[in-house]
């Protein structure tokens, strides 16, 4: 019975999706990617798939550390701008304007090229234990990321902290709880729950910012596709494919977000 | 510091000669991608189901693809194509110049995100307005221009200056594609000299300027489009 009833419920959805004008489109669609698979040059593939996986994994891997040492950055960042003094807020308001202000690219390039061409210059830091990390370039693409995803959040942290109601922070004090237990049970993860929507789209942006690297010998998934252009000479074919893996990460972060969200309280404030 | 001077010896009229090229695509960028905002919404709110859903399938692959990856696919599928299609045509090839397939590639990437802008926008226009712009009989292209795209201004304003503002950023990914704009000037000047810090620094200063100057106008323009209309500060 029940097992009737679901799958006339799936047919019903099904009925509602599937138009007569988006079968159409999706068989359109379809010959699209066949044309695309039995038309184009896919011969490199068996060659090439390891060294992409690796490219993804490391593109996966520089998105999950700056996201996270990013927002680590960001939570001080936006208090200090709600509710610091102006000697903590006019600094953080300073750092996210600049970070929002110049491309990121070129914040890239001034880590990697100008910072990465000062040190050499003093001897005390060649002859540290950083110098083995600072001669290679991912610590730079990592600290560039960080930065970026920093600014643009420590910016909706700000919105946040300073959108949880007062009565709530009241409250908390009239019960006698010192400063740092307000700010880690009631002011943090309310302001989080605010920020957490936007949180999904900062993620998709930061992912599409990872490409980047490329440009200062970082080997990610944008790397592995330009080394497949320059070795087979092969213009579209990489790319679209670059584009598609793209497109599923992005889904798949999208899908990830959408669970998180659906667990957290509704109700606010 | 005399490495900065704009005459001859001193790189600083580079720098500002790629300020111009950016400050150009970004303003055409931006143009082109309100044209394609604008006729995206429309098709959105108001055409066919076909018409909806081949933009919900471009808005969507635009938003979802690195920017940097749809300008280099943009970049030669564009060029190949026109040059493709002028051969069949019996023409000789042409060479694009860099200026155009740059506004070209930027505008098509911004008219995605301008498309959700608008689209949003117009729906936040109380229906009663435009209810009474056909009850009066107003043609579609009166009421466009009358009813609907000044009502919409203030609403859009916001999240159009904030799609200005990743415009004018969006250009130094161009500098990837080899078009001569400041981040790529930068590169060259600081590539020559070997002053690598001072150029990055005073490029990001100049990109800076240009986003704060921006700011001060985008204010003033948002002032003028809520002229009217009841202020926001004292329903707090």
């Amino acid at each position: 019975m029940s097992a009737e009833a679901t799958a006339i419920n799936m047919a019903a959805r099904a009925s509602i999706w599937l138009k007569p004008h988006r079968i159409v489109l999706i068989l359109i669609a379809l010959a699209l990617v066949l044309c695309a698979a039995f038309f184009m040059r896919w011969e490199w593939l068996p060659q090439y798939w390891q060294m992409g996986l690796m490219g993804i994994w490391r593109t996966l891997w520089i998105l999950a550390v700056t996201c996270a040492l990013g927002f680590a950055l960001a939570v001080p960042l936006g208090l200090a701008q709600a509710s610091g003094p102006i000697w903590f807020s006019a600094p953080a308001k300073a750092f996210c304007t600049i970070i929002r202000g110049t491309p990121l690219l070129l914040q890239l390039w001034l880590l990697y090229y100008g910072l990465g061409s000062v040190f050499p210059q003093y001897p005390w830091i060649r002859e540290s234990w950083l110098w083995p990390y600072l001669r290679q370039a991912w610590p730079y693409a990592v600290v560039a990321l960080t930065f970026s995803f920093a600014g643009y959040e420590g910016e909706v942290m700000r919105g946040a902290f300073a959108g949880v109601p007062r009565g709530q922070l009241e409250a908390a004090r009239a019960f006698g709880m010192s400063r740092w237990k307000i700010f880690r049970r009631i002011w943090l993860p309310q302001a989080f729950y605010r920020a957490l929507p936007t949180l999904t789209g900062e993620t998709v942006l930061q992912l599409k910012s990872t490409p980047l690297v490329a440009t200062i010998s970082v080997i990610d998934i944008f790397a592995v596709s330009s080394k497949v252009r320059q070795d087979t000479y092969l213009t579209y074919e990489p790319l679209l494919l670059l584009a598609l893996i793209y497109m599923t990460i992005t889904g798949i972060l999208v899908f990830v977000f959408s669970r998180i969200e659906a667990r957290i309280p509704v109700k606010i404030g | 510091m005399e490495l900065l001077s704009p005459v001859a010896p001193g790189w600083g009229g580079t720098l500002l000669v790629g300020l111009l090229h950016s400050i150009e695509i970004a303003v055409g960028a931006t143009c082109l991608g309100l044209m394609i905002g604008t006729a995206g919404a429309f098709g959105k709110l108001y055409g066919g189901p076909v018409t909806r859903d081949l933009l919900a399938v471009y808005t969507t692959i635009v938003r979802a693809v690195p920017e940097l990856v749809l300008i280099l696919l943009l970049y030669y599928a564009g060029t190949d194509l026109i040059n493709q299609v002028l051969t069949a045509m019996g023409y000789s090839r042409v060479d694009i110049s860099g200026l155009a397939a740059g506004i070209f590639v930027l505008g098509f990437v911004q008219g995605a995100y301008s498309t959700e802008v608008i689209r949003g926008a117009i729906l936040a226009i109380p229906q009663g307005q435009i209810e009474a712009a056909r009850a009066y009989g107003m043609p579609p292209g009166l009421m466009l221009r009358r009813i609907t795209l000044p009502a919409m201004l203030p609403f859009a304003i916001p999240g159009l200056a904030n799609l200005w503002l990743i415009a004018t950023k969006d250009t130094a990914l161009l500098a990837v594609v080899g078009f001569f704009e400041l981040t790529l000037a930068t590169r060259q000047a600081a590539g020559v000299t070997k002053a690598y810090l001072l150029f990055y620094l005073a490029a990001g200063a100049l990109y800076l300027a240009l986003t704060l100057f921006s700011n001060l106008i985008i204010g003033r323009v948002e002032v003028w489009s809520r002229r009217g209309m009841p202020s926001v500060k004292e329903a707090r």
